[in-house]
């Protein structure tokens, strides 16, 4: 099972690759909407990458309040 | 209508193919393909309304020489957003409320006359989804046979979130297709869920690879021809009853739940969202 730092690691190298932004350029702590330039829309898109990539199913009202690539992690990780 | 014979089959195209038109529309081979291409994710407004009747007049015209229909949609962000929440939103406040809801039964009733069609037409119709597939949008996927999605498709019924159900007959047609357990659990939680889980719940007939869902489909289409096509129409119309009198009850309860005041409170927030496309709950 993958630790809590695998995971960020993973999330952080799927949003780089997907939205084609480098990877040097994400931290964990970042807000992912201001260092991504996405909307609630491809938020979505990152979502469904997500649950693919982990196999796990995270539904979006989970996502409220949640901006930054670290505690995106944390969620995912509580699903696995 | 533009006709042209190629290789002895007739290929129709709508005229309609101008800059400001949200659809367009083909038969050829004996497929018919409605393709959706209104900026920013087709929301189904009055014009997509006014197209759609257009197309429901064309099907009904050609489809005893056809033995498909493809719906799917050109545009990035998915096969289709749902309502025109911005424009429901504009017209409701622009007139009294009792005219306002008269507006709105006029429209789920032209609506449901369109998707009632598509869901009895003789012959197999598909769905093929990318994206967002919310609302209304899923409404127009679920009056076809089959869905093929795309892995990044994903589907939500988020009208709870404004204080409303879904309008265009989406729970009766889901009720058909699914447990009601499932059902509860889209309506209630007003949660997106992406295309594997679409599949596992027996939604989706197929997932394929990002942005194949329009080939595959074809590819379904081309198997269909093979059969014989009274004898589909004929099976089709023995297992797929339409739901007739829940979707008429839907379209009362709708119009009731229109006139509350938390109604327009959500509407007013969605539209108002610095967001551009504020599709999270």
């Amino acid at each position: 099972m993958s630790t809590s730092d695998q995971t960020l690691d993973e999330i952080l190298n799927l949003a780089a690759a997907h939205f084609k932004v480098p990877r040097e350029k994400l931290s964990p702590d970042d807000d992912f909407f201001k260092m991504l330039g996405i909307d609630s829309l491809q938020t979505l898109d990152l979502l469904t990458k997500l649950e693919n990539h982990f196999r796990v199913e995270l539904p979006d009202y989970e996502l409220q309040g949640v901006s930054d690539f670290r505690t995106l992690a944390g969620r995912i990780q509580a699903r696995l | 209508m533009e006709t042209t014979k190629q290789h002895g089959e007739i290929a129709e195209k709508a005229p309609n193919r101008s800059p400001e038109a949200g659809l367009s529309w083909t038969l050829k081979d004996g497929v018919i393909e409605l393709g959706l291409h209104r900026a920013p994710c087709n929301e189904l407004g009055s014009e997509a309304l006014e197209e759609l009747e257009q197309f429901a007049t064309f099907l009904q015209r050609v489809q005893g020489e056809a033995h498909a229909l493809i719906i799917y949609s050109e545009m990035k962000p998915g096969f289709c957003a749902g309502a025109d929440l911005r424009e429901l939103y504009q017209r409701s406040q622009a007139m009294k409320q009792a005219e306002a809801i008269k507006g709105v039964r006029d429209f789920l009733e032209r609506i449901h006359r369109v998707l009632n069609l598509i869901d009895a037409a003789p012959l197999t119709t598909i769905a093929a989804v990318h994206g967002v597939t919310f609302g209304g949008g899923f409404e127009l996927a679920l009056a076809c046979d089959l869905i093929i999605a795309d892995k990044m498709a994903r589907f939500c019924f988020p009208e709870l979130r404004l204080g409303l159900i879904p309008g265009f007959g989406g729970i009766p047609r889901l009720k058909r297709d699914l447990g009601n357990s499932v059902v509860r659990d889209l309506l209630l939680t007003g949660r997106s869920f992406n295309a594997v889980k679409a599949q596992q719940i027996g939604l989706v007939s197929q997932v394929v690879g990002e942005g194949e869902s329009l080939r595959a489909a074809r590819a379904t289409a081309a198997q269909l021809k093979k059969f014989d096509r009274a004898t589909a129409a004929e099976a089709k119309k023995f297992i797929k009853p339409i739901p007739h009198e829940e979707l008429k009850r839907e379209i009362d309860l709708f119009c009731e739940l229109f006139a509350r005041p938390a109604v327009e409170a959500g509407l007013r927030k969605f539209v108002e969202s610095t967001d551009a496309q504020p599709y999270l709950p």
